[in-house]
């Protein structure tokens, strides 16, 4: 059964890596819905988030074959409930619609904060999942949203602890500094 | 910043780019390239001109040509199989050697020229992302743009491209770092920590296995071409022996066992026989060894060996559950995981399931092999050309085969004898693999016979390379089993198409003609009264002859499963 799942995939610091990983889920047709991608807390070492809907089969298969890799260090399937994940969203909204409605309490009731303010219009911020940032945008919109823009998936993998030791042990082991982005 | 400013050091030498390539190569071991210069290699063939007491460098006809030689080579003795090509049309032209290795777990190095660091991306002449282009189809790649980075690159290419489950690699250098000098040392690789190509083997899962195999009335084992890889021909044979258990061959696999073992049953899968495929449905536990049960093994996944209990032995983690689900895996080194499991299987006998192969062979051998082998009259057949060429060189050359029918009828009736002589393009079924293919393994087993078997198609999409063969004096034998068709499809035509035969006849020119261009002797045989002497007079020619065999136009290979069918489903005619 097709259904969301996310996918964790710890990689070297290489030019080209996220070629590498997309043109796995390509060949078999499946989408990539998010990615998320960022320096992990090991130098040199890079975790990918991606999400896509697909069946637990198949997604196995790609991961094995993400693992193949030569720079790629583990790749994981997970099902909703294994991961605690947030997605990060920004919403532009004119100051001059203010007086159309109640924002602060919209605002309040999201758990939403505003970080910039410009006399033309300010920016508004919210963590959540997918729903609830756009239940917020629909909220919004009365007020004339300008721009929206929300993030990829970031999460943490609720049984990772022994993985996490991996990588500081990784951490500690050499790598060439061949070809490598930050050089 | 991630490369240390180290300080200069008095001991290292200050060589270009260029010349680390080749000093590189040397150190790796390499006496032999397959290349085609061109712009941007230029600094690199430069420098080789002062190796050349070092490097045997093969100038082919045209790049993908150079890429099955490299494979050839590989396959034939073992080392990586190098190749050189210019940027642009020239790293395009190994896209299809590439995803052959790739497919056919060959360990191979390309090094291309790429334009200069400052050009890329800007669509400079003979520029090509060769890195993209080639991603799906290696198992690493790398662009060098520094030529501090060549040795580390290289080291690490060929420690890819040997180890684990071997596969291409691709470098592709820029014209800048070739000719840029700087301090060389090299260092080979031995360690990356993000790659670990030979698992650890798992005790218990070989415990595991044994139980499984211990407890089996009518266990099997699959052969694939890990087998090989491995090198633990002499280990599955032994456990076959102490457990008598029968042995089936994939396409890959096939020289692992030698074909007149009491234990080995044949040749497995769509044109495979008859009862190596029947007896898979029948088995109790399949050991699957080295292999990857590729869907003209498997046939529909949903009926193969169902019944069974499975036990996959394979280095790539990524193969296990990719088709067939195993109950036992054990991820490791063939070679590692047979000797390991021997000790563990009780000798057994089991002469009512060896014999039931036995029974299955004699339908097969009446109704196709015989016919096939021994036909009194009507045109030549593949099959029995064949097997004389299989009698004439004893089952010792190493067999070279292009892709279609002849391929087949090769694979079937060759009688191999001996590890790694069955050369074949397997998983891309690459038309025009095998001349070039054949080069190669010549140049890396010079003493070796070696025989490409190449159909009339085949022939022609490599056929320049003869040029290489007579420029270099490589002594391989070719024989052209000509139909004047494209066989294969059109027997699918003819099976499942309605006799459509759509563009598969071919108007074909004299090929002995053009051999004799290329200065290569050559003879045309068309009747079974004059083909034993002719494959005499070919063996026996000092150097390289062809071989043109007029075989029946519209000969079938049987037996045959349809594509996605049960492999119980096979029919014989």
């Amino acid at each position: 059964m097709q259904k969301e799942y996310t996918i964790t995939v710890y990689t070297e610091d290489r030019i080209g890596i996220t070629n590498r990983i997309t043109v796995i889920f390509t060949r078999r047709q499946i989408n990539i819905t998010s990615l998320t991608t960022a320096e992990t807390e090991i130098p040199g070492v890079y975790k990918f988030i991606i999400t896509v809907m697909s069946t637990r089969e198949l997604l196995d298969k790609v991961v094995g074959q993400i693992e193949r890799l030569i720079e790629i260090h583990r790749a994981f399937v997970h099902e909703e409930e294994d991961v605690v994940y947030q997605e990060l969203a920004l919403y532009k909204v004119s100051t001059q619609s203010l007086d159309k409605g109640n924002i602060e309490q919209i605002i309040r009731e999201n758990n939403a904060k505003i970080i910039t303010v410009d006399p033309n219009y300010f920016v508004i911020e919210k963590t959540g999942h997918q729903q609830e940032l756009l239940d917020m945008l629909k909220q919004l919109e009365p007020f004339g949203i300008i721009e929206y823009s929300k993030s990829g998936r970031v999460a943490i993998v609720k049984w990772s602890r022994r993985f996490h030791d991996h990588l500081k042990e990784l951490g500690e082991k050499v790598e060439d500094n061949l070809n490598s982005i930050s050089v | 910043m991630k490369t240390n400013e180290s300080e200069k050091r008095s001991d290292l030498e200050t060589i270009t780019g260029a010349t680390a390539v080749i000093r590189s190569l040397v150190a790796e071991g390499v006496d032999t390239i397959f290349g085609y210069p061109g712009g941007a290699i230029m600094p690199i063939y430069d420098a080789l001109y002062d190796f050349q007491d070092q490097v045997h460098h093969i100038l082919v006809r045209h790049e993908q040509g150079a890429t099955h030689a490299a494979q050839g080579y590989a396959r034939s003795n073992g080392k990586v199989g190098v190749v050189f090509a210019t940027s642009g049309p020239g790293a395009t032209n190994l896209v299809t050697g590439l995803a052959d290795a790739y497919m056919d777990s060959t360990p191979m190095v390309c090094i291309t020229g790429q334009v200069a660091a400052s050009l890329l991306g800007t669509d400079a002449f003979q520029e090509t992302d060769v890195i993209n282009i080639t991603t799906p189809i290696t198992k690493w790649n790398i662009q060098v743009t520094k030529a501090e980075d060549i040795p580390g690159a290289i080291a690490k290419a060929f420690y890819i491209a040997r180890s684990g489950r071997p596969g291409p690699v691709l470098v592709d250098i820029t014209k800048n770092a070739q000719f840029a000098e700087f301090e060389y040392e090299y260092k080979a690789c031995d360690y990356i920590r993000s790659y670990k190509p030979v698992p650890e083997l798992n005790t218990t899962s070989i415990e595991a296995a044994a139980t499984l195999i211990n407890m089996a009335k009518r266990p099997y084992i699959l052969c694939g071409h890990g087998v090989l890889i491995a090198g633990a021909e002499k280990a599955l044979l032994e456990l076959a022996e102490k457990a008598q258990i029968p042995i089936a061959s994939t396409l890959l696999g096939l020289s692992a066992v030698p074909v007149d073992h009491p234990l080995y049953m044949g040749f497995l899968g769509m044109h495979g026989n008859y009862s190596p495929n029947i007896n898979t449905n029948e088995c109790d536990v399949l050991i699957a060894v080295g292999m990857r049960f590729d869907d003209r093994v498997t046939g529909d996944v949903k009926t193969y060996a169902s019944q069974a209990k499975v036990i996959h032995i394979e280095i790539d983690a990524a193969e296990i559950n990719k088709i067939i689900k195993a109950d036992i895996p054990v991820l490791a080194d063939a070679k590692a995981a047979l000797e390991a499991l021997i000790p563990h299987v009780n000798p057994a006998v089991r002469p009512e399931w060896l014999q039931s192969f036995k029974e299955l062979d004699k339908q097969e051998d009446e109704i196709v092999n015989q016919p096939e082998l021994y036909p009194t009259e009507g045109q030549l057949k593949m099959a029995e050309v064949v097997r004389m060429i299989s009698e004439r060189t004893n089952g010792e050359a190493i067999l070279v085969t292009d892709v279609g029918q002849h391929q087949m009828i090769a694979s079937r009736y060759y009688r191999f004898k001996n590890p790694n002589t069955n050369i074949t393009s397997g998983g891309m079924g690459t038309m025009g693999f095998a001349l070039p293919a054949a080069m190669g393994a010549k140049v890396g087993a010079p003493h070796k016979e070696v025989v490409a078997v190449i159909g009339d198609g085949c022939f022609q999409m490599t056929l320049q390379e003869l040029a290489t063969i007579y420029q270099t004096q490589i002594g391989v034998k070719i024989v052209i089993l000509n139909n004047n068709f494209l066989g294969m499809v059109r027997q699918w035509q003819q099976l499942f198409f309605d006799k459509r035969y759509s563009s598969t006849e071919m108007t074909n020119p004299d090929f002995v003609q053009i051999a004799k261009g290329f200065f290569i002797p050559g003879k045309k045989v068309t009747s079974r009264e004059e083909i034993v002497a002719a494959i005499d007079e070919m063996i026996s020619h000092d150097g390289a002859y062809l071989l043109e065999v007029v075989v029946e136009k519209e000969d079938n290979v049987f037996p045959m499963i349809a594509a996605g069918a049960p492999i119980s489903t096979i029919r014989l005619q």
